[in-house]
Formats: C-alpha cells, sequence, structure tokens
C-alpha cells in the first residue's frame, strides 16, 4: 500500500469546509454559555467571523430539529439587542476535547518558550504545561515527538539583558558586526523587542545611526550596553510584520536583482537566502535569482562558492568577483 | 454553498442527537430523528458511512455498541465524558502564553490547529487574548513541503517513502524511514527515525527531500522505541564532533572581524598593515576554506598547506 501525500498548505490557506463550521458551532454554543451573556459583536471577533456570519450560525443553531422519537429543537437561544443568551443547550455546554494537532501545535510551542530567557524560569509557564497536558490527556502524546531547539545557547546573557532594557525602555548601545561588509560597526538602538525567527534570536530596535527600522543578529552583537538613556524610537517606525510571511528583512524596490548558477554543492544558497525564483536545471543544478540593496555580501559569497557557483547577472557584479579573486590570488604568488 | 450548508446542518443534528442520546441509536432511529438524510436506505447508508468518518476526524467519538446481550443490531452514540474538553482554568499569566504559543505558528503548518486549540479554550471560558506586547516573540516556520506529510505520519505512527539528495551528492535516492519525530534545529527541520534500508537510526533534513512524501503502511505500524528523546537524537547527529585544527592566517589589519572574534593569538605582520592571527577550526569539512575564500584579499592563509590549497582552489574557482 502507498498513497501519494501532496505538499499541501497551511490549514489556514484553504476555503472552510463543512466541517470547519460544524467545529465553530460546536464551540459556539459553549462559549456563549460560559459567559451566560455575551455580546454579538465581541463574539464575532473571537471567532473570527462577521457578524453576519456569527448571526447565520446561531440560526442554524437554533433551528435544529430532532424528529424522533418526538420531535424537539434541542437549543433555544436569543440575541435580541446584540446579546446572545442560550437557555437550552442539552449535552453541548462544554467544547469537544484538543485533537493531536491542537495539543501538540500549544504543547510544541509552551516547551520552546521555555528555552527563551524571561520563560524558562517563569511558574506561569510551566503551569500552563500542566493544565493543558492533563485537559488534553491522550492527544498529548504525540507533542512530545516534535521539539524546537533553541539557537541561542551563545547570546544568551545578550538575550536576557537586551530583554530587560526593552522591559525598562533603555536605549542600547551596540558594537555590531555586519557579516555582508566584513565591518564592525558602532550604533544607539532603542530597541523594540526580540524575535526569534527559525530558532535565531533578533534584536528589533530602531537605529539611530541608520534613522530607520533595523534587526539585529544576536550571534553578531560583538559588544553591547545597556544607557542610562529612556529608549524614544519615533512614533512613525514602520516595525516589521513578523505575520506577513515575507520574512524579517524587506526587500525594495530599489534593490538589485541578482542571477546565480549553483552546481549541486552549491544548492545550500537556495535554503539559506530568501530568493525570489528558484529553477532545476538537471543534474542537481540549480538557478536562483534573489535582490538585495547591497552587492558587498553577493561578492562574498560568489568568491566562498568558487566554482559551486558563479554569478550570471549583472555582468558588472560577475567581474568584480574576477577582479576580487584575481587580487586575492596575486597575495599566494 | 447550498451543499456545504445542508451537509453542515446535517452533520451538527448528527452530533446534538448522539451526544444527548444516552443509548445506542441504530441507524434506523438516527435516520428517523435527523433529517436531511435521502430517503433510499442504501444512500441514507452510504452517506452516515461518510459522516461518521468525518465526525471521527474531527476527533468526536463516536462508539459502536448496543444497549443488550440480546441486541442483534449495533449502535451508535457520543459518551459525554470522551466528548468534553476536561475542567480547564488559566490564570491571566497563564493565559498570555497560551496566547503567546499559539502566535509562534502563525507562519507555519499548525497554525490552523493552533487557532483550533485557541477557539476551544476560549469556548471553556478562558479568555486568551493576545494584547499584551511581549519583550519577545518567537516564530516558527515550516517552509519544507514534507513537513505536513511527516508529521502526519508520526502521529499516526505510519512508515514513510520518500527521495532525498544527502549532502554534497547530486543524486537523489529513495528511503524507506519508520519516522519517531521531526525537530527544528538552527532553523532547518529534520525527521529521525529508523531507517529500514540501512537498519540502524537515522535523521534527514527536509530541505533535501524532493517531490512527495509517500506513507508505506498502515496507521499504527510504526514502534518508536522507549526512552527516544527526539531533540537529543537530532542534536548529537548534528553536532558529531568535528576534528579540529589550528590555522595560521595573515588579515589585513582593518579586516577580517569575522575571524578576529574566534582567534587563539594576534601580533602584528612584517608587512605592515598587517596581523599575523592563529584559529582554530573545523578541519574535515570545506567550510573553513569556503569561509576563509570569502575574504578576498583580506586574509591571506600560510599554514597548513592542504587549507592554503582549498583556499586556492576556491579562488580560482570564482576567478572562471
Amino acid at each position: 500500500m502507498s498513497t501519494e501525500v501532496p505538499p499541501r498548505a497551511g490549514q489556514a490557506g484553504r476555503p472552510p469546509t463543512a466541517t470547519d463550521r460544524l467545529q465553530r458551532l460546536l464551540a459556539l454554543v459553549p462559549y456563549v454559555m460560559n459567559r451566560k451573556v455575551v455580546g454579538l459583536a465581541e463574539t464575532a471577533e473571537a471567532f473570527g467571523v462577521s457578524e453576519r456570519e456569527l448571526v447565520d450560525d446561531l440560526n442554524m443553531l437554533w433551528c435544529v430539529e430532532l424528529r424522533s422519537p418526538d420531535p424537539y429543537c434541542p437549543i433555544d437561544l436569543s440575541y435580541e439587542g446584540g446579546e446572545i443568551v442560550v437557555s437550552e443547550a442539552e449535552a453541548m455546554d462544554r467544547p469537544l476535547r484538543l485533537g493531536v494537532d491542537e495539543a501538540s501545535a500549544l504543547l510544541v510551542a509552551l516547551r520552546m518558550l521555555a528555552d527563551l530567557p524571561g520563560y524558562g524560569e517563569s511558574s506561569a509557564l510551566s503551569r500552563t504545561i500542566a493544565k493543558l497536558e492533563a485537559a488534553a490527556g491522550t492527544a498529548a502524546g504525540p507533542s512530545s515527538q516534535v521539539a524546537v531547539e533553541m539557537d541561542h545557547i551563545a547570546a544568551r546573557a545578550t538575550m536576557a539583558a537586551l530583554r530587560d532594557a526593552i522591559d525598562r525602555n533603555r536605549r542600547v548601545h551596540l558594537s555590531y558586526y555586519v557579516h555582508g561588509r566584513d565591518e564592525a560597526t558602532e550604533r544607539d538602538v532603542d530597541p523594540k523587542r526580540l524575535l526569534v525567527v527559525d530558532n535565531r534570536p533578533y534584536l528589533e530596535g530602531w537605529c539611530r545611526r541608520a534613522e530607520g527600522v533595523r534587526v539585529f543578529r544576536l550571534d553578531r552583537i560583538l559588544a553591547y550596553q545597556v544607557l542610562d538613556v529612556p529608549a524614544e524610537a519615533p512614533a512613525e517606525a514602520d516595525w516589521v510584520d513578523v505575520d506577513s510571511g515575507k520574512g524579517l528583512f524587506r526587500p525594495s524596490a530599489d534593490d538589485i536583482e541578482i542571477v546565480l548558477e549553483l552546481a549541486s554543492a552549491g544548492r545550500w544558497v537556495s535554503e539559506y537566502y530568501p530568493c525570489e525564483q528558484v529553477v532545476d536545471l538537471g543534474d542537481g543544478r540549480l538557478r536562483v535569482v534573489l535582490r538585495t540593496p547591497d552587492t558587498q555580501w553577493v561578492r562574498r559569497l560568489a568568491l566562498r562558492l568558487g566554482e559551486d557557483g558563479h554569478i550570471v547577472a549583472p555582468a558588472e557584479l560577475a567581474e568584480q568577483v574576477a577582479e576580487d579573486a584575481a587580487a586575492a590570488l596575486a597575495q599566494y604568488a | 454553498m447550498a451543499m456545504s450548508r445542508r451537509k453542515t446542518e446535517r452533520l451538527l443534528s448528527l452530533v446534538v442527537c448522539l451526544l444527548s442520546a444516552r443509548r445506542y441509536l441504530t441507524a434506523s432511529q438516527i435516520r428517523a430523528a435527523v433529517p436531511g438524510y435521502p430517503d433510499s436506505f442504501d444512500a441514507f447508508k452510504r452517506m452516515f458511512e461518510r459522516d461518521k468518518d468525518e465526525l471521527r476526524e474531527l476527533g468526536i467519538p463516536l462508539e459502536t455498541g448496543t444497549n443488550s446481550a440480546t441486541d442483534d443490531e449495533a449502535g451508535y452514540r457520543i459518551p459525554r465524558q470522551a466528548y468534553e474538553l476536561p475542567e480547564i482554568r488559566l490564570e491571566p499569566d497563564e493565559a498570555v502564553m497560551v496566547g503567546l504559543a499559539a502566535r509562534a505558528w502563525r507562519q507555519a503548518e499548525l497554525s490552523g490547529a493552533a487557532e483550533g486549540a485557541l477557539l476551544k479554550l476560549r469556548a471553556a471560558g478562558i479568555d486568551a487574548e493576545d494584547t499584551t506586547q511581549p519583550g519577545i516573540e518567537p516564530r516558527l516556520q515550516t517552509g519544507e513541503a514534507a513537513f505536513g506529510p511527516l508529521w502526519e505520519a508520526v502521529k499516526d505512527k505510519r512508515p514513510v517513502s520518500f527521495s532525498y539528495v544527502a549532502a554534497g551528492r547530486s543524486a537523489a535516492q529513495q528511503r524507506q524511514l519508520e519516522p519517531w519525530g521531526v525537530v527544528s534545529r538552527r532553523g532547518r527541520w529534520y525527521v529521525v527515525g529508523y531507517d529500514r534500508d540501512r537498519g540502524a537510526e537515522r535523521v534527514f533534513r527536509l530541505s533535501r527531500i524532493h517531490g512527495a512524501v509517500s506513507f508505506t503502511g498502515k496507521a499504527g505500524s510504526v514502534t518508536v522505541p522507549d526512552g527516544t528523546d527526539v531533540r537529543a537524537a537530532v542534536h548529537d547527529w548534528d553536532i558529531q564532533s568535528p576534528a579540529r585544527g589550528t590555522c595560521v592566517l595573515r588579515v589585513r589589519q582593518d579586516a577580517g572581524f569575522g575571524l578576529r572574534r574566534h582567534q587563539l593569538s594576534e601580533q602584528p605582520a612584517d608587512e605592515p598593515g598587517w596581523d599575523i592571527l592563529e584559529v582554530e577550526y573545523a578541519s574535515d569539512s570545506d567550510w573553513w576554506a569556503e569561509h576563509l575564500a570569502s575574504f578576498g584579499a583580506d586574509v591571506v592563509v600560510l599554514e597548513p598547506a592542504d587549507l592554503r590549497e582549498a583556499v586556492i582552489g576556491r579562488l580560482k574557482g570564482a576567478l572562471a
């Protein structure tokens, strides 16, 4: 027996089905009952639907009729004046148990939080995990088969200090290593928050040198100093939307388009950098397209790749790389 | 749309009917009570079978049994005890943790599941609102297409098969795996399990799986060995201690910051404007030579000879 499982988009991406709606209806009754009386608007927001959809849900619940042995309507409710009250809902006053996916999603993420400074020590986290495990029962089992290991052991002290600076609203001074330019830089930053994306910690803040929002990798902070100055990021600061799906580093219209051809030993580039396009050329070769405002790091990348990858475009950049390589080889002559 | 509405109505009535039943109801009794089923008994049976599957898929415990030993037709019911989320109360600081945990999946495979869990907790009377602005926002990503099917396989204990391009190879190989778990480490997802062809525990990187993952056996046919720690397994596999060596580099004075962070010693070189650095490195991989080549004319390898040759090779490759 062999069943093909097609790669699929996240559950949020597909159109809602009859069973999605059923789940909502089954949660709606206890939601209202546990609150005695609750507003339409508030409930619609909690369930992520419009008020019209919510009213349609309530009507559907109210209309449930069982015809045998005697016809009766098991659910009685009203939403007069925008206030929902469920007066009768036999056997439906509790939500359905958590499924394996649901219990796992929460438990895996909660256990991941335990690795972060400020949470690992918190009793709230361990209490939450214990309560959810108890409530989920056997559905919690498979969650131990998914784990997220945080990649910040070296940055732990920095992370704790920056978190503290954020909580106290202090400006920080950073010595920051800019990898793409192999440069150590000095700057004052008004820290906003720590982001942990793909297990790697970053600091998001208002960089006073660049006068813009910047994201710093914690493992590239060479030294830091918490200043006795309040952080003052401008109100118009355009903070990173971590849920935009576009990653932390935003491409802009002025970015230069880079085309690289990679041999199989250079394929890692397509996994490591956000590529706009990846074309399989056969024999393990790839052509990738990426955009960047700064080509310095691409020159360094091309030197690193050697014969495992070449810049196809822009041609001037490819020439610069050849010059860089010749200059480096001259040192060995 | 109308179809889907009628189906929702039917499934809802079915759940309410079976939840409030104190006894097992036979298919005929269910057909009489629940509106929306077709008149023909065969058509009803087919639709009812599909409905049962769908309810079970949602995790609704649909039990089969008889009310007495003399009944010869089995009936159905949903025991409330098995259906209901047990009593759970969260303090405000605990509810914040739950909100933060659910948000971590927002861009990833289990976002729908996390939302579903929050919905049930809200329905149980918990206000898991995420209005607070925490100092740390963790986000998981599951860009690898293989994550969904592999999680499915782990959850259902099913063996899988997939085409895999191992590091440093260009050709894909078909691998047969009994998966034990999926682990995220250093921004990448891995699956660990028992490799049937190699007859041993193996770790695979999800981004190197090409094409679809196939299920090759029944649910429940994989046994995870007692005491398996999937996180530790991937960790140990990833850090298999590389051989270390020391290299001597000539580095331009205003450059090589990435190297200076890890240096063992530094002294001025005879040539003005240059330093001599001693740095420890992993000597059994090409990574270090690639890294040194990326510094171009700012870094020259003096020793060892094989590293020097490797860097020269890289640079010659970049010349072409």
